[in-house]
């Protein structure tokens, strides 16, 4: 596809909502930090866990919050479950995890080529950005690319079951979904996240 | 006694922020480093129980301090006065989420500078942070920076919120790459 293709995600054929659904129905008690917008309502749609750590803003933060919190917790998968649009805007935040190396890191980026949440403008990774090849150019040798949908137990076994830190891309396509909101308040999101895994103090 | 350039047999400020870091359990600094920060930087790689992140931009530091704060563990983050102007956005992460968000930061731009193109952020800084809600502590003897951290460091943890100490130029010494 050349750049500024007039129609983003035009040939990406995974349908988001359905397939993190199912996907998330494999995490194994694995901890989600789910990227501002769409990523945030997705898991909300897939059925709401205090074990969501969801983001109404901070665009770029997704990787950072999660690569902190892996780093914390050692014994517990964390998955960032992003965008491309965020991811992109915090493409430098994968050369840190590839220093760190949290082994029980995993990414995942929902990748639609546009910009969903403000007007569906296209996106940098429709043209010639690949962010597979950048993560693999910062250092972090685990990555898988997918196209299908049937290739999701492979994406979650990858995702939840094997060393990290990786990251992964699927290719989404650019969809218009029903609105699933989250609770909004920051401390709360914070406070039951906290409780349900055990550090929240007095 | 501790003196700015913490000549041979005289201590360091930065040893004395070490230990009240150690006193408080920090075991993660995320930074991009400022040339004020080598001492203290260079303890936490040499300590075997705390973690150096190295960044690509400061932002990323309030992230990973926030995460590290909800999986139960204490980090800060240390950089230059230029940094801060990095963070702004950011720093409505840990507002958000009531999680404490501790900075060291080391001025440029205000004592003695050499370098224009530092004034700018240099002028910026405390506004800046005080704009997003930040409580700054302003140290300017080399003497006072310990206990400023440590008085920053509680307030910040107990206090979840984010606090900043702005560790001054006079403290640091301005350079001059051979121009002054």
């Amino acid at each position: 596809m050349s750049a500024g293709a007039a129609s983003p995600a035009g040939s990406n054929k995974i349908s988001r909502r359905s397939f993190v659904a199912r996907l998330l129905g494999e995490r194994d008690g694995a901890l989600v930090v789910p990227g501002l917008g769409s990523p945030t309502w997705d898991c909300f749609s897939a059925g709401d866990s205090p074990e969501y750590l969801y983001s109404w803003g901070g665009m770029g933060l997704a990787v950072p919050t999660a690569l902190g919190l892996a780093m914390a917790q050692p014994g517990r998968r964390v998955l960032c479950l992003t965008g491309d649009s965020e991811m992109m805007m915090g493409i430098g935040s994968l050369a840190v995890v590839a220093d760190q190396a949290p082994e029980n890191l995993a990414i995942l980026v929902l990748d639609n080529e546009s910009f969903g949440e403000t007007g569906r403008q296209t996106g940098l990774t429709a043209g010639r950005t690949d962010i597979v090849a950048v993560a693999q150019g910062f250092g972090i040798a685990r990555t898988m690319t997918v196209h299908e949908e049937a290739e999701l137990p492979a994406l979650a076994n990858f995702l939840f079951r094997e060393t990290g830190p990786s990251l992964a891309v699927a290719k989404i396509a650019l969809t218009e979904d029903p609105w699933a909101l989250p609770e909004k308040h920051g401390r709360t999101i914070a406070h039951r996240f906290m409780v349900a895994i055990g550090t929240d103090r007095a | 006694m501790t003196t700015p350039d913490g000549g041979a047999g005289v201590a360091h400020w930065s040893g004395d922020v070490f230990k009240e870091m150690k006193a408080r359990d920090i075991r993660t600094v995320c930074t991009i480093p400022d040339g004020g920060l080598t001492r203290l930087l260079n303890q936490v790689t040499s300590d075997s129980g705390m973690r150096l992140v190295t960044l690509t931009t400061e932002e990323e530091g309030i992230g990973i301090t926030t995460g590290a704060w909800l999986g139960g563990e204490r980090a800060m983050l240390a950089m230059q006065s230029s940094g801060v102007g990095n963070c702004i956005n950011a720093l409505g992460l840990p507002a958000a989420f009531g999680a404490p968000c501790l900075m060291l930061v080391t001025m440029r731009g205000i004592w003695g500078e050499f370098n224009p193109w530092q004034v700018a952020m240099g002028n910026g800084t405390r506004p800046a942070l005080e704009a997003m809600g930040v409580r700054c502590f302003p140290v300017e003897h080399a003497g006072e920076v310990a206990e400023t951290f440590a008085a920053a460091a509680d307030l910040a943890f107990h206090g979840r919120l984010s606090a900043a100490v702005l560790v001054s130029q006079r403290i640091i010494g301005a350079k001059g790459f051979g121009q002054k």
